[in-house]
């Protein structure tokens, strides 16, 4: 499952669809596991009336959260040794996103062998919503 | 609280963070994320993990364990979401507390089924700038060290909140902005 350095170049890419047209119950379901109930991300009246968007959107670490669903998958479980990312444009119910990463370097520190990811969650419209990096552990 | 020089020192209270399997499942539905690791232990005890681990963003959920957390209706207070009204706050205005902007995260190790994590919140650097979007946004930075029981260092998260002035617009712009 882990990925191995003889099978990586620098360039290579790993897309996949990480939600499929967003929904209201998801926004609920991570809020009610990560403990954010920030009323965007749930409550239509609020958020229309009072905060002043044209709908509820999602929670920037749900977006996060569905990236690194990418790169376990891509790495590995528990592979990870950094992950960072800035978030660039909101996530809005019936979004559908891809999570993609690329080989930027592959090299060695303290006898372990890395790998270094560019990252970018794109919308079914091809905009940016999340750009990021990792660092990953992978095998000789 | 007074520091001994007489000044004002923040000091923010630790957090005792309990890492359960239940939580941990929870979490992964919620990303949709169907790896065996999460949620079913005889699966991830054959896998290279050797046992139920968290997903890469599960220290987030110390907000559930933060007894001041602003974005959880508490007992006894007015929630600033709807009810009948629009808002269960009249008379001031209702903050949605702000956008969040960047998340940062190092690992040293994976937090497992029967951790109990300290949480220790360190603020950072403070800076703002002037979008076409939003107005004026104020960013601060609050970095979060995790230690396990034996009290080594388990993970650093960094995240990086945006105060903004005004919603930001949705037409036009190549500004990114932030979620909430």
């Amino acid at each position: 499952m882990a990925l191995r350095r003889a099978e990586l170049k620098v360039g290579d890419t790993h897309r996949e669809r990480v939600v499929e047209n967003l929904s209201r119950t998801q926004l609920v379901m991570y809020s009610g596991a990560g403990g954010d109930y920030n009323p965007l991300h749930s409550d239509e009246m609020y958020t229309v009336q009072v905060a002043g968007y044209p709908t509820v959107f999602s929670h920037g670490m749900l977006t996060m959260g569905l990236t690194g669903k990418m790169l376990t998958n891509y790495v590995g479980i528990a592979r990870l040794t950094k992950f960072g990312v800035r978030f660039t444009n909101q996530v809005w119910p019936g979004d559908s996103l891809d999570a993609i990463a690329t080989v930027e370097a592959i090299r060695e520190e303290d006898g372990l062998h890395l790998v270094d990811l560019a990252l970018s969650t794109v919308n079914q419209d091809g905009k940016d919503v999340l750009s990021g990096y990792a660092t990953a552990r992978i095998d000789p | 609280m007074r520091g001994l020089g007489g000044k004002e020192t923040q000091i923010l209270p630790k957090i005792t963070f309990p890492v359960e399997a239940t939580h941990i499942m929870m979490f992964a539905r919620a990303l949709d994320d169907t790896n065996p690791a999460y949620h079913d232990a005889e699966a991830a005890r054959r896998s290279e993990a050797g046992g139920i681990v968290a997903p890469p963003t599960f220290t987030t959920a110390v907000a559930q364990f933060d007894p001041d957390y602003p974005l959880r209706p508490k007992h006894g207070e007015s929630w600033f979401g709807s009810a009948k009204e629009a808002s269960g706050i009249t008379g001031k205005p209702a903050t949605s507390g702000g956008l969040h902007g960047e998340q940062h995260f190092e690992y040293l190790r994976y937090p497992k089924p029967g951790d109990v994590l300290t949480a220790e919140v360190k603020p950072g650097k403070e800076w703002s700038k002037e979008s076409r979007r939003a107005g004026k946004l104020i960013f601060r930075e609050r970095i979060t060290e995790f230690r396990d029981q034996a009290g080594d260092l388990v993970l650093v998260a960094r995240s990086v909140g945006i105060t903004t002035e005004r919603p930001v617009e949705q037409t036009g712009g190549a500004n990114g902005t932030a979620q909430g």
